[in-house]
């Protein structure tokens, strides 16, 4: 797996993101303050366990580290921006004002009244000196709201709902009484699985042209596992920079043990083999109806793909596209046109395939083992690359929404997968930003209405902001999921009264 | 004679009955006629059995379970796994199909109904060990589907009442391309049967994409109905231990019961074996007070370290000694020789500390002293794999142990290599064996590396249990010795005949 990507310092193009830190350390962050040395222990085989795979968020780890180590006066060249992320007034003043955790609250317990859906789960909080805490747990979305404003965590993890109070799970006699129930089917997309056919940037960096990468597996997937898997209570989140998560609510998502998350991963996943794999889709004919599906999704992109990507434009790419290929004789003839013009953009090459095929350069040309060759390749350049161990555990942890990620300053926003082609991450509101609305706000309403509106309901801070449509759509998803949660309670209560 | 009334334990609305009560309310003698080959565990034997086959046909059963196990460790493909079980099938758990027309079909339908409720009760107490014998029995169950005569398992199937919706004709109609395509077929055949189920009762269908996926229901294809027998078979078992874990409490009425399903959940933490010394060499290639040095190129990691230690400190601590004493007393070392070897190899010592201190150990571990129940008992038996493996580890100084365990993986590398093990593919899945705890699984795996060549060859191939796993320090010797003296016709009889070979003083 391709770890430890760092910021590529050499990367170019009007969009992309600011640099988090240049110098940032391809050092595995070793976190262990404030821990025994038991504990420390745990914590380092639970980072490679639980989130060694999240590449968006082991970047902010080492590349924050290194920000914490760096001296002043490089970060104050290069690293002004981020440092002013995760300028403690800023996080306490986002986390007092702006984090929506009453909706928080509400998404991770079910219901309006507190169960143990919500104090039985764990957190895990990064602190601003790298200091990772698990098994954190709170009653209530005001005790976990305090803990924040106090610790200030840099982000915060969302794992599973124990059987128990995972901050009692040291006085429990046996370790089997401790032990992960449920929790959200979890999925994330992250642009390092791209970067053998992404030409546009490298490492943390994004451009709009690249995402378009993340649009099209949201849609592949998002489909599937609603069509498929008939799973209703998608939401899908910003990773804050390159990538997205998709958290499935729905009850039947949240049950599943491993066995069957690793079904639904396997049933998704395509592309086997690392990078220097040779062929990555091995696919039986007829096509999965799955596939045949996605295929007709991804079709419409493939030229977009080709276009701004120009994938196969250098030498070593354009072979790989030959070594797909079935016929010696067609690939021989390709390989002549194209040396014989360097430069020979991905569409025209694409297009060579069939008009030399129809020329006739290869006698015993199989035109069926063509055809599905050439749909191997679409598949290999537009289907949804996923990190997929992360979906395999139901105890791993992933970030929560609405989190800060401290090297661009982003709030990892939910992505309204209606519109999910008009979703821009390089618009999306950083934190400053956010701070800024407030005041802004305040100052315009100050000038303006001055001191009336006595009667009118107070306004949330986060009404004042950009930060607005995105709570409101994460509002708005997680009364639809209370909904059915009531629906499913009401059902199972008149079913067996005598349960309870 | 004992009678476990297994009802007491699964049935559900029972339990809050007074269990003396009950135990009157039911008929006790009831002899099930076993209609069918496969089993899905539904009834509890209720019939009496004896002590001894209680204990018996459990053993035998955990036998098979762990063999299992051992082929998930090494990732035996299906097909290895069948051929690799089907000796030890035959001959720990033999299950004949009705068309065989054998005379013990109910008597081997009996015992496997009963060891499976036997050791069902001995595995509820903890979740991983029920999800373990719950994996293990239902690769059983899988094995023997698979084996089954094809118009026995469809009865069999039809017995079950499962309550799968088949697909009416009307729909299968509406999505016959896409049906098709999920069977890999151009075109669907008119008699193609499909189930309708929910998908988390298929999972592996799904991930292997073996099936039709609409809003949560897989379309299964009848062919792959054995997914769907695994499944319930699966959930079945899992519902019952379930309910067996918390009636468990209730067993201790029985003490006799106790302790043996005490001891069988203990060896199926590590392996257990009851090694009989029938590992004993022919005569003259028997041990003797100066060949061990030469014989330690049959000897498993554990002794073979031991001996080098010895062989350069000159001494050893009481356990290990212990350890490697039994050892050699189980390769037919005779007491006379052992007291020599210890004295040679103690060289540093005087004659009178090692008189003292040391000699009357080695006769006691023999039984030639001790009480009584040690001299009928002939001393101590050899220490088997779980034995030393769930002793406590050795502090500094201490060489006792297995050495899969104890050794710090350079060291274990290290050692190995010395061993002759420099394949990195194996010195690789060592690593990983021992990362996860597997450390018999190591062992068993140099133990093929260094046979490689014999035990790909033809002769040997009869040397009773060959490719069974090994769990004992001293089978692996006898296994290592007789694969590479074959050829010596002495050996070869005396391996048949299994007697003769045992050498007693
Ligand atoms: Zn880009």
């Amino acid at each position: 797996m391709p770890h430890s990507v760092s910021p590529d310092t050499g990367s170019s193009g009007d969009h992309d993101l600011p640099d988090a830190n240049p110098q940032s350390s391809h050092s595995t962050p070793t976190i262990r303050a404030g821990e025994s040395p038991e504990e420390a222990e745990k914590s380092s085989t639970a980072l490679e366990d639980m989130f060694d795979d999240d590449d968006d968020d082991l970047d902010d780890l080492s590349s924050s580290m290194a920000a914490s180590q760096e001296p002043q006066s490089v970060q104050a060249i290069s690293g002004a921006q981020s440092a002013r992320f995760s300028d403690p007034e800023i996080m306490r003043a986002f986390y007092q004002r702006l984090f929506p955790f009453r909706y928080l609250f509400q998404w991770l317990n079910h219901s309006p009244s507190p169960s143990t859906d919500f104090g039985h789960r764990e957190f895990a909080f990064t602190l601003p000196n790298d200091a990772y805490l698990r098994y954190q747990s709170f009653p209530s979305s005001d005790l976990l709201r305090k803990q924040c404003i106090q610790m200030l965590p840099s982000r915060f993890e969302v794992g599973p709902v124990y059987s128990t109070n995972p901050r009692d799970r040291k006085t429990l006699r046996k370790s089997s009484a401790f032990r992960p129930l449920n929790k959200e089917l979890v999925f994330d997309i992250d642009m390092t699985d791209y970067d053998e056919i992404r030409t546009c940037c490298t490492g943390a960096n994004i451009c709009h042209r690249c995402w378009a990468f993340i649009t099209m597996a949201i849609k592949v997937i998002d489909t599937a596992l609603r069509e498929d898997f008939g799973f209703k209570h998608i939401l899908w989140v910003y990773s804050g920079r390159r990538g997205a998560h998709a958290w499935v609510c729905d009850k039947r998502a949240r049950e599943l043990d491993d066995s069957k998350r690793r079904a639904v991963a396997g049933y998704l996943e395509l592309l086997k083999g690392g990078d220097s794999s040779g062929k990555k889709v091995n696919l039986k004919r007829p096509l999965h109806p799955h596939i045949e599906r996605s295929l007709r999704i991804l079709r419409n992109h493939f030229s977009d793909i080709l276009e701004t990507q120009d994938p196969w434009l250098e030498d070593d790419r354009a072979a790989h596209l030959l070594s797909l290929l079935p016929d010696r004789d067609l690939v021989a003839a390709l390989r002549k046109r194209w040396d014989s013009a360097p430069g020979r953009r991905s569409g025209s090459k694409w297009a060579d395939i069939d008009a030399l095929a129809e020329a006739r350069v290869s006698e015993h040309l199989d035109s069926k083992a063509l055809l599905e060759a050439k749909i191997d390749i679409v598949l290999e350049y537009t289907y949804p690359r996923l990190d997929a161990e992360v979906s395999k555990k139901l105890n791993h942890l992933l970030k929560s929404p609405f989190c800060v990620h401290p090297g661009t300053g982003r709030v990892c926003v939910p992505i309204d997968v209606q519109k999910v082609e008009e979703f821009d991450p390089l618009e999306v509101p950083t934190v400053t930003q956010l701070l800024d609305d407030i005041d802004q706000w305040d100052h315009d309403k100050m000038d303006g209405v001055d001191g009336e509106g006595t009667g009118e309901k107070k306004i949330q801070d986060w009404e004042k902001t950009r930060l607005k449509p995105y709570v409101e759509q994460f509002r708005n998803f997680v009364s639809e999921l209370l909904k059915d949660e009531r629906a499913i309670k009401r059902e199972r209560d008149d079913a067996d009264p005598m349960e309870f | 004679m004992i009678r476990q009334d297994f009802n007491r334990i699964d049935a559900k609305r029972r339990s809050n009955l007074d269990p003396k009560k009950k135990q009157f309310a039911q008929p006790a003698f009831q002899h099930h006629d076993y209609q069918h080959r496969l089993n899905f565990y539904v009834l509890p034997p209720t019939a009496e059995i004896t002590l001894e086959e209680f204990e018996e046909w459990a053993i035998n059963r955990l036998k098979v379970l762990s063999e299992l196990e051992s082929c998930t460790f090494r990732n035996r493909t299906p097909d290895e796994t069948a051929s690799y079980m089907a000796p030890i099938l035959s001959k720990y758990l033999a299950l004949h199909s009705n068309s065989s027309r054998s005379s013990m079909l109910q008597e081997e339908r009996k015992q496997d109904h009963y060891s499976h409720f036997i050791l069902r009760l001995a595995f509820s107490s903890t979740e991983d060990l029920r999800r373990r014998f719950s994996r293990l029995e239902s690769m059983l169950f899988r094995l023997r589907w698979k084996e089954d005569d094809a118009r026995e398992r469809r009865e069999f199937v039809d017995s079950l009442d499962l309550r799968w919706e088949k697909v009416g004709d009307e729909e299968k109609r509406e999505l016959a391309s896409e049906l098709a395509a999920v069977t890999y077929k151009t075109r669907q055949s008119d008699d193609d049967g499909w189930f309708k189920v929910e998908w988390e009762q298929v999972p592996e269908l799904v991930e292997s994409r073996r099936v039709l996926l609409k809003r949560g229901v897989a379309y299964v294809p009848a062919r792959e109905q054995m997914s769907l027998v695994m499944a319930e078979f699966t959930r079945r078992l899992d519902a019952a231990m379930e309910l067996t874990a918390r009636a468990l409490p209730r067993l201790d009425e029985d003490d006799r019961l106790t302790p043996i399903l005490k001891h069988l959940s203990a060896s199926f933490i590590s392996p257990a074996s009851t090694y009989d010394s029938n590992s004993a060499l022919p005569g003259t290639l028997q041990p003797h007070a100066n060949n061990i040095p030469q014989l330690a190129q049959h000897f498993p990691a554990c002794m073979g370290q031991l001996q080098t230690r010895l062989a350069r400190d000159h001494h050893l601590k009481h356990f290990a000694r212990l350890q490697y004493t039994l050892f050699l007393k189980g390769i037919g070392l005779s007491l006379q020789d052992c007291i020599v070897f210890w004295r040679r190899s103690f060289s540093l010592m005087t004659d009178e500390k090692f008189e003292k201190e040391y000699k009357y150990n080695i006769r006691h571990v023999y039984g030639d002293v001790g009480g009584d129940s040690n001299r009928r008992g002939k001393g101590y038996s050899a220490y088997s794999c779980q034995k030393i493996l769930t002793e406590p580890l050795p502090s500094a100084g201490q060489a006792h142990g297995c050495p899969y365990r104890t050794f710090s993986i350079d060291n274990l590398l290290e050692s190995l290599r010395s061993m002759g093990v420099h394949d990195r593919e194996v010195l690789k899945t060592i690593r990983e064996d021992v990362g996860r705890q597997r450390y018999h699984i190591a062992c068993n795996r140099v133990f093929e590396y260094q046979h490689k060549a014999e035990l790909d060859g033809k002769p040997g191939q009869e040397i009773p249990g060959l490719k069974e796993t090994i769990v004992h320090p001293n089978d692996y010797f006898k296994k290592s010795f007789l694969l590479k003296h074959w050829g010596d016709k002495e050996v070869r009889e005396g391996a048949d005949a299994g007697g003769p070979l045992k050498m007693e003083e």
